[in-house]
């Protein structure tokens, strides 16, 4: 039924170097549309923050918009969007983004925007508290107002992890918010924002010799500060099955997410990339496993989804990681029949393997998905910076589709066979609100 | 320190409009191709009139479309797409069905021969239908404790009352009645190719693909039930509608204002009016109740264009202890806006950022097939972008000020505010008029 189709891959090229003061620098060129992407990574996430300043490196986040050595506060936002772009950052666990997209007349002047506050961001109180209060608007859109906020991200990591870096909550409790300062903003500038712990990348419609020009020259005179030194996140796996159970206010129904801990995502990639297929066979679309037997057959739940790392960054995430499930139940829903279905599932699939054709469409979908993400030019400068940042290969975005589609049936049989209930952490969102109103 | 200068931008070259092909096949479907080749994939969009259809059985048939044919099922309609690294899916809105998909560029001729099936061969069976029924109403449900879904429908309420727009989620009740025979004769009667249109962007020679989509959906004829929503009511505005949610840490604000159609002459002047007030992060409006304030997170505005009048829609999550404060910012700002011409500097500004951003919504393959889509659907296509370039070039400061008091003065706003009425009833009431609603 199913044919094989063969999995294009891209081209994009790319070039690299590093500046004298560390400063690590990829360029991928395409002329095909007349707009650049500027994408500049430090390497310090959510599992870097302090005891005590939970929600620190977020916060960091937002102060870095807020003026810098040659700019006055509100004057970031103004040059980008004046000059027909956008712009955003955003904090992972393992690494922190700022980037901007804009028409290509206009990256000289994202790349004196981003060297200016790689110098140094205007840490002041007013700044400080202006963003500590917009930051508490932001958890609150996201978490405190609304049904099912922080589910399952920052729910399941407490169950799964037992050190502070890995279990703590990333936007941070209000307490720590309010309790920091100034100085706590210049120590983590000083310590984790070195241009040697952080990488530059540009995607889209310049000229590599003039940008690499440009680079040296906003870029080469921020002072030479070296990276800190990486930690070790990792824990032992679970030996014996976690769960938890909260009630949401005001969720309406019920919902249940699992993880399993895979193999490092960096140090054994080989090993890692399996789970990332299996993912998709167990959940992308009506003809995966567990949609049509969950969703569609026994009706047990409304919606399944699994991916990899808590913010879905599967390719841009460090160990210690996992696979999740996620899955919203109809009123009265029983997670525990879920889980017990799941594992059914999971034990059918290490029995008796794929189905003919079924490796090779998920295959096939997955490209599609990895394709896609980088006809944008920031699909393509921010995973090649995040790349660099974590592994010295930004060209492995090119391969990814081609090494997804080199994943054998056999290790997706022995990778389900390793999703064991006693190596899952679970938790269930209970219904506050009251369901079937 | 020593002071850098600010790099100047290099001008924008002309906008370049990317090779495309139209026709209009004998059944009446419009089909639009496009190429941009960046990446080995197609986009797929197909729009197809619905206005005024029963909404509960839109709904549902929007949700059930991909459930089964008379030859294949749900999972086998779902597994033939994923080989050709595929898929499809069907959304609603008050003026058209639209079904959005993508797969590689080698499966075209396959995503267009499955999504024709869905279309000439329904068969909405029974068992699919019910769980898709189930699941729509617990997502209803889902929907029903969200703020932000509660806050927009009042805001439609009060700014459409008795016109179809007024209500665009079915109630929960009004679902679960659907059946599947209604299913089947409303996919008969409107689910046709008259007026609808379909867009290919990808990598594809645009002749060729339209000849793939002749060679699939020919077959798709047969006349449609056509119905438009009449022209939308002139907003009335009045007092503030305060919507109760007790306990609520944050309230959502909500105005509409009227707004002109996207050809309208005068289009331009008022969309850079509307970026100098709160339409894009560096306006007057966000630098004030964000980055000064610190009241809220993501405020925005934009202007909604439907098939039967557009409207301009002003957004903000407030903390509770300032909702008060909140609505006298925006009150303030809209009054400044409506009263004195915006600074040169400033509109220069909003006008590069409109001019660019759409050079941006242009430089993918999704963004090409959502901009023209989307135009299609109001009998645009993509050369507008040339008009509305030139207008956005040429508006003038008295053109934006015009616009301006015309259409974003405060007495001319709907507002509603959703939130916890015990703590906000007061200060919201020392700043205008208010009435009440329980839900």
């Amino acid at each position: 039924m199913a044919r094989r189709i063969k999995i294009p891959a891209t081209k994009y090229p790319v070039e690299r170097f590093t500046l004298a003061n560390g400063l690590r620098v990829v360029l991928t060129p395409d002329r095909s549309a007349p707009v650049v992407g500027v994408a500049v990574v430090y390497d310090v996430g959510i599992r870097s923050e302090p005891e005590g300043r939970t929600g620190f490196a977020h916060l960091f986040e937002h102060l870095m918009f807020q003026g810098s050595e040659n700019l006055e506060k509100l004057a970031h936002f103004r040059h980008v969007q004046g000059a027909g772009g956008t712009f955003n950052g955003s904090t992972h666990l393992d690494y922190t983004d700022y980037f901007e997209v804009l028409p290509s007349g206009a990256l000289e002047r994202a790349l004196f925007l981003e060297a200016d506050r790689m110098r140094g961001p205007r840490l002041t109180e007013e700044n400080l508290l202006n963003q500590i209060d917009v930051v508490k608007e932001e958890i609150r859109v996201n978490v405190l107002n609304r049904p099912y906020g922080g589910f399952p991200w920052l729910r399941l990591p407490p169950v799964m992890f037992s050190t502070f870096p890995n279990a703590h909550d990333g936007y941070g409790s209000f307490g720590d918010l309010d309790s920091a300062t100034v100085q706590d903003a210049q120590s983590f500038f000083d310590r984790y924002y070195a241009c040697g712990n952080a990488t530059l990348a540009v995607a889209g419609d310049f000229d590599v010799a003039t940008a690499t020009e440009m680079i040296h020259r906003h870029f080469g005179d921020v002072p030479s500060r070296p990276a800190p030194e990486l930690p070790s996140f990792d824990e032992p796996d679970l030996t014996a099955e976690k769960r938890d159970t909260y009630t949401d206010r005001l969720a309406p129904l019920p919902g249940v997410a699992s993880a399993w801990r895979v193999p490092d995502p960096i140090g054994d990639f080989g090993n890692y990339l399996p789970y990332v297929v299996l993912a998709e066979v167990l959940t992308d679309g009506d003809a995966s496993r567990l949609v049509e037997r969950l969703v569609q057959r026994d009706r047990t739940v409304t919606s399944i989804g699994g991916y990899i790392g808590f913010m879905g960054d599967e390719f841009q995430v460090r160990n210690p990681t996992a696979m999740l499930l996620q899955a919203h139940m109809p009123p009265g829903g029983d997670a525990d029949k879920v889980l017990r279905t799941v594992d059914e599932e999971l034990e059918r699939l290490a029995t008796d393997g794929l189905q003919p054709g079924e490796l090779e469409r998920v295959q096939a979908r997955i490209a599609t998905h990895l394709l896609r993400d980088t006809d944008a030019v920031l699909g393509r400068a921010l995973p090649m910076a995040v790349l660099e940042l974590q592994r010295g290969r930004p060209e492995l975005l090119n391969e990814l589709p081609k090494l997804v589609g080199e994943v054998t049936e056999a290790q997706i049989v022995a990778a389900a066979a390793t999703l064991r209930p006693e190596r899952r952490a679970t938790v269930e969102v209970v219904p506050g609100a009251g369901a079937g109103a | 320190m020593s002071a850098k200068t600010l790099p100047d931008l290099i001008p924008d070259a002309k906008l370049k409009l990317p090779k495309e092909a139209e026709r209009t096949l004998a059944g009446g479907l419009t089909v639009i191709a496009i190429r941009r080749a960046a990446v080995p994939l197609v986009e797929l969009r197909l729009r197809v009139p619905f206005g005024k259809a029963p909404l509960p059985r839109a709904t549902l048939l929007s949700q059930a479309l991909f459930t089964g044919t008379s030859t294949m099922s749900s999972v086998d309609i779902a597994a033939e797409l994923q080989a050709v690294g595929g898929g499809l899916s069907a959304g609603l809105d008050p003026d058209r069905l639209l079904i959005t998909g993508n797969s590689l560029a080698s499966g075209l001729d396959r995503m267009l021969e499955i999504l024709a099936a869905v279309l000439t061969d329904p068969a909405y069976p029974n068992e699919e239908v019910a769980t898709e029924r189930d699941r729509l109403v617990d997502h209803i449900q889902v929907a029903l404790t969200q703020p932000a879904h509660l806050a927009r429908t009042a805001l439609l309420k009060r700014m459409f009352g008795k016109h179809p727009y007024a209500v665009q989620t079915p109630e929960p009740d009004q679902v679960r009645s659907v059946r599947p025979a209604a299913l089947r004769t409303l996919h008969a009667e409107r689910v046709r190719p008259e007026g609808a249109v379909l867009v290919l962007v990808g990598d594809l020679n645009p002749e060729k693909a339209i000849d793939a989509a002749e060679k699939a959906l020919g077959s798709w004829t047969g006349p449609a039930k056509q119905s438009e929503a009449p022209p939308t009511p002139p907003l009335e505005p009045g007092p503030l509608l305060l919507v109760d949610r007790p306990g609520a840490v944050q309230s959502s604000l909500r105005m509409a204002l009227p707004a002109l159609n996207r050809t309208d002459p005068d289009y331009a002047a008022l969309q850079l009016a509307n970026l100098v007030f709160g339409g894009y992060f560096s306006s007057r409006w966000v630098e004030n109740i964000r980055e000064d304030k610190g009241y809220t997170y993501g405020p925005h505005t934009s202007i909604e264009h439907y098939l039967a009048g557009s409207a301009l829609v002003v957004s903000a999550e407030v903390a509770t202890e300032v909702t008060g404060p909140s609505l006298l910012e925006t009150l303030y700002e809209l009054g400044r806006i409506a009263s004195l011409p915006p600074a040169e500097d400033e509109l220069e500004q909003a006008r590069r950022y409109a001019l660019g951003t759409l050079r941006l919504g242009m430089s993918t393959q999704a963004g090409l097939a959502g901009l023209a889509s989307m135009y299609a659907s109001f009998g645009l296509r993509l050369d507008h972008l040339r008009q509305y370039s030139a207008a956005l070039a040429t508006a003038t400061r008295e053109q934006v000020a015009d616009a301006a008091a015309r259409f974003l003065a405060p007495t001319r706003a709907v507002t509603v505010v959703l939130g916890d009425a015990e703590k906000v009833a007061a200060p919201l009431s020392a700043l205008t008029a208010l009435e009440r609603s329980a839900e």
